[in-house]
């Protein structure tokens, strides 16, 4: 393929981003056009990306490289694998639903130019092939995340949350880094040269004892932004401050760059350190599957129901990668891309509920599928996908994870088995309240919701359940980038 | 001294010129031919053809000469940071064109001119006569400027307070460099000095104490803790412009005297003890440096913290004393001094418009003035290290060198500071992105020439800190300079 399709992918986004934040004078409407066809182009281009892969063939594709600065082995190289394919289109989904639910936002102009910037710096990271990429890329996505949570967020604890959200991963992202460079010296110890090359790295033959001693440092530093226990608690505070499209990439697509760079850097790179540590990592994992859980079905507060639920499905996802075994491994891969969609989902009905009744208090809500039918059908779906109902996605990602882990430890499995139950009972209690019973007396008038909201709904609905129905459409990429990644635990 | 050659007025074409630019401001403005802020332009026109000049015909070759005896060195390492100072003044010049008192005096420019002059030294200095003689050319007349507005108590206040510190300094270093020129039995320049050092009968302490002293003089002149205490008063008193130029340029030739010092002066055999003792400096320089700044509430105190941090950072790539450490370092400096410039051009634009420097007055900037909002965006968060902007790599880089030299532990207390240090620059753009401006908020007024300056420089901040290869290469070509 000569088109650089990954490179536009990336550098769109920032570029349009750049244009509106450039442009003052330009008018509300013009901006929102310009946001609403740059999301189209991305949103098609990340469907071409992962349509175009070739699975069968597996590897590295639409692969770019250009160095960047020979001397210290910096490089600017790109591609996708059967991990990572699914995460663009992940991305592209949520930025185009995300642009349209934010159709009538305050300061648009600010608004979309900095979600763009941020977009650029999640697709960046997906695709890196190189390590300094990868960290540039990474902190690319952190500012302007604070300040859409700081301007557009929820008064009352925006300023609180956005700066505990942005200190929280920067802390967890600059360790990294540290043991990433670390590693990239350890490496040229064995190699004879500097590089920061992902695929040179994994066959640079780092030592046992370094891998053991860096391992928990570059995998925690990553898993931070995975939302794993304990350093969880940045993620339903800032999600609930956010504004809904923000939520929504933050916790659809942002968490699954925590979880992905945790794999990609740590497990990849470091196999033994990760065969060392992952043993004691999981039952932090299950912690955050189990006590998310309970924690969201206790929640009075419509969004945090959801913020709580995202620490314990993303919970699954490190789980299933700490098992280190097929199963675990595939129902991770798919449960990032149908967790991203399904919290995006969830979000943005929380969003439209919301901006119609003023108020995210449970026992004060009802009734809301008389008046938003769309968005109640669509938070059931949602509903189901998030209990594991076969059908939708989340059956297909939750039931190879179960696998893998009772391959690994039965119990384990079992106790995590009790989030199934947890989480069914929460959001039949929150679907039962929120959308059916009476309609409040203050809430007979709230307007429906408009075309734009319905589309995103539509958009959202369709992969869940297109996943559901046929597994086939996601499955074997995710196949061919695990097999990769068994190679690697294999080889090592 | 050899008899005067060609190659020796080359080598120092550059400050030859500065002289005679100070000449000529001087003449026209007491003949009364150019008056006001045209002197500016002058002094502006004569800056831009002396670095025209030097970068077409004094550029030095890899190994670099020394010239004028031993008294300086003329080599990458000097050229490169003998340009920033030329462009940090004439940057410097646009901030102050339309500043009152200030802009439109001649002393002001011929003051700024000889500081120049001597930062210009200080980055040559080859022997420690040389070094001390360049360091008062350009710290005297930066006395004056930090004290200029003679009727500002604060001003006033600033420009003694800096005196006072800066002689006592003065002294300190005079005092270790009389004490290694006797142990090293009689030698003045820097790299006889430490073969003398190398085989001196004195003591180890003694010659490490006397080392000490010498580096308590630099940590004044970088700022660095414990020596950091005139800092912020100096910069919140001075007008803004100098504050500007005091902490960039000043500080810049600090530390490009420090590396050639502590590199070519103090024999290697002392390395694990000057470094241990500038690893803990640089430790304590960042951590106290961000700390404090998180308090702060005026912007220029609040830069003034900052800068402190900053050296802190700078001081790491010192201490790990390999190529890419220096290489980082002059990569940092590079992009610190264009950095820290734009950020205080916006404080001074900010000061014009409300009369006051207090971060609170930024609030609703976004409403109030979009492209000084924008100019912001790019200074602070490059000074907070967020990619794209150059304040990013530079801080990659000196991780780099810390971890490759081993200080591990040194780049994780950085990397932590690097948060603190995200934590009070992004509460500045809250304030200028979040709130509401109050209702009787001043209009925001840009003078033309702060535009293009402040428009240039962030422009740089973002290409070097995508396309950086070019200015690494930069870097890397005077830091070998050091190891030829």
């Amino acid at each position: 393929m000569n088109l650089p399709l990954l490179s536009l992918i990336i550098f769109l986004p920032i570029v349009a981003g750049t244009v509106m934040l450039l442009w003052p004078s330009a008018s509300r409407d013009t901006i929102r056009r310009l946001a609403l066809v740059t999301a189209t182009i991305t949103f098609l281009l990340s469907v071409w990306v992962y349509i175009g892969y070739d699975f069968t063939a597996g590897g590295y594709q639409f692969v770019e490289k250009y160095s960047w600065l020979p001397n210290l082995g910096i490089a600017y190289h790109v591609g996708v694998d059967g991990m990572s394919a699914p995460l663009v289109l992940l991305t592209g989904v949520v930025i185009f639903t995300g642009t349209l639910i934010s159709w009538n936002i305050d300061r648009p102009r600010e608004f979309f130019g900095l979600l763009y910037i941020l977009a650029t710096g999640v697709f960046g990271v997906f695709a890196a092939l190189d390590l300094f990429t990868l960290f540039f890329m990474y902190e690319v996505a952190v500012f302007p995340m604070y300040l859409l949570i700081v301007i557009w967020g929820w008064e009352k604890t925006r300023e609180y949350a956005g700066m505990k959200l942005t200190l929280y991963l920067l802390v967890g992202s600059v360790l990294a880094l540290v043991g990433g460079l670390a590693m990239v010296f350890a490496a040229r110890a064995n190699l004879g040269y500097l590089t920061f090359d992902l695929l040179e790295l994994e066959k640079a033959g780092l030592s046992v004892a370094f891998q053991r001693f860096w391992f928990p440092v570059v995998f925690f530093g990553f898993a931070v932004l995975g939302g794993i226990f304990p350093v969880h608690n940045w993620s339903p505070d800032g999600h609930v401050a956010a504004p809904t499209a923000v939520s929504m990439f933050h916790a659809g697509v942002l968490m699954k760059l925590g979880a992905f760079a945790a794999l990609r850097v740590g497990v990849m790179l470091m196999p033994e350190g990760a065969k060392f540590h992952l043993p004691w990592i999981i039952f932090l994992t299950l912690v955050n599957v189990v006590y998310g859980a309970f924690i969201a079905s206790v929640q009075q507060d419509f969004k945090y129901v959801i913020g709580f639920s995202s620490v314990s499905h993303m919970g699954l996802v490190i789980m299933g990668i700490a098992t280190l075994n097929h199963d675990g491994l595939l129902g991770s891969g798919v449960q990032m891309f149908s967790h991203g969609v399904m919290t995006a989902l969830f979000f943005a009905v929380v969003g439209m509920v919301y901006d119609r009744t003023h108020t995210r208090h449970i026992p004060s809500l009802g009734g809301m599928m008389k008046k938003l039918p769309w968005a109640g059908v669509a938070f059931i779906i949602a509903g189901l996908t998030s209990m594991g109902m076969p059908g939708f996605s989340g059956f297909i990602a939750e039931f190879p994870i179960f696998m893998g882990v009772w391959r690994y430890e039965p119990w384990i499995a079992i106790v995590a088995a009790i989030s199934i139950v947890v989480t069914a009972s929460y959001v039949l209690r929150v679907a039962h309240k929120v959308f059916f019973g009476p309609v409040p007396e203050a809430f007979q008038d709230i307007p429906d919701i408009n075309i734009f909201d319905r589309v995103a709904l539509v958009t959202l609905v369709f992969f869940l359940v297109g996943i559901g129905v046929f597994p086939h459409i996601m499955v074997p990429w995710i196949e061919s980038g695990v097999n990769y990644v068994l190679t690697i635990l294999g080889g090592a | 001294m050899s008899a005067l050659n060609s190659a020796m007025l080359l080598a120092l074409l550059p400050e030859l010129l500065v002289l005679a630019l100070m000449g000529l401001v001087l003449v026209v403005d007491l003949a009364g031919w150019v008056q006001g802020r045209k002197l500016g332009w002058l002094t502006l026109a004569g800056l831009a053809l002396i670095v025209l000049v030097s970068v077409t015909t004094v550029v030095p070759d890899a190994a670099g000469s020394v010239v004028w005896g031993t008294t300086l060195k003329h080599d990458a390492l000097s050229f490169v940071f003998r340009m920033l100072f030329l462009i940090a003044a004439a940057l410097t010049i646009f901030f102050v064109l339309d500043v009152p008192a200030l802009g439109d005096r001649g002393a002001f420019y011929l003051l700024l001119l000889a500081s120049v002059l001597g930062l210009m030294l200080m980055a040559m200095a080859n022997d420690i006569v040389m070094l001390f003689l360049a360091m008062e050319t350009a710290t005297i007349p930066l006395y004056v400027l930090a004290g200029f507005f003679t009727g500002r108590r604060e001003s006033v206040e600033a420009g003694f307070k800096y005196l006072l510190f800066g002689a006592l300094a003065s002294g300190f270093m005079l005092y270790g460099l009389s004490l290694l020129y006797g142990f090293a039995g009689g030698e003045v320049e820097f790299a006889a000095l430490a073969q003398g050092l190398a085989h001196t009968d004195a003591p180890l302490w003694a010659v490490l104490g006397a080392l000490m002293i010498v580096l308590a003089g630099f940590a004044f002149k970088v700022a660095a803790v414990p020596f950091h205490f005139w800092a912020p008063d100096v910069y919140q008193g001075a007008p803004t412009p100098i504050a500007a130029f005091l902490s960039t340029a000043s500080k810049a030739a600090g530390f490009a005297l420090l590396v050639r010092v502590a590199l070519v002066a103090f024999p290697a055999t002392t390395l694990p003890w000057w470094g241990a003792a500038l690893a803990a400096m640089a430790a304590a320089t960042m951590t106290l440096g961000n700390l404090l700044a998180l308090t702060q509430t005026d912007l220029k105190r609040l830069l003034a913290y900052s800068s402190i941090g900053h050296a802190g950072y700078i001081l790491m790539g010192v201490v790990a004393a390999t190529k890419l450490g220096l290489t980082a370092v002059v990569f940092y400096l590079l992009v610190y001094l264009l950095t820290n410039l734009a950020a205080f051009g916006i404080v001074a634009v900010l000061e014009r418009s409300t009369g006051t420097t207090a971060a609170a007055q930024l609030a609703g900037l976004y409403k109030r003035s979009p492209w000084l909002t924008l100019a912001t965006l790019a200074a602070f968060l490059s000074l907070a290290g967020v990619p794209p902007f150059a304040g990013f790599v530079a801080k990659v880089w000196v991780f780099m060198a810390a971890v490759e030299a081993h200080l591990e532990w040194l780049a994780v207390i950085a990397v932590l500071n690097s948060i603190v240090g995200i934590y009070y620059y992004l509460v500045v753009l809250k304030v200028a992105y979040e709130y509401d401006p109050p209702a009787d908020a001043p209009a925001i007024r840009v003078s033309q020439p702060v535009v293009w300056a402040l428009t240039a420089l962030a422009v740089f901040i973002v290409v070097a800190g995508v396309a950086f290869g070019p200015w690494f290469h930069w870097g890397e070509w005077a830091a070998m300079a050091l190891f030829h």
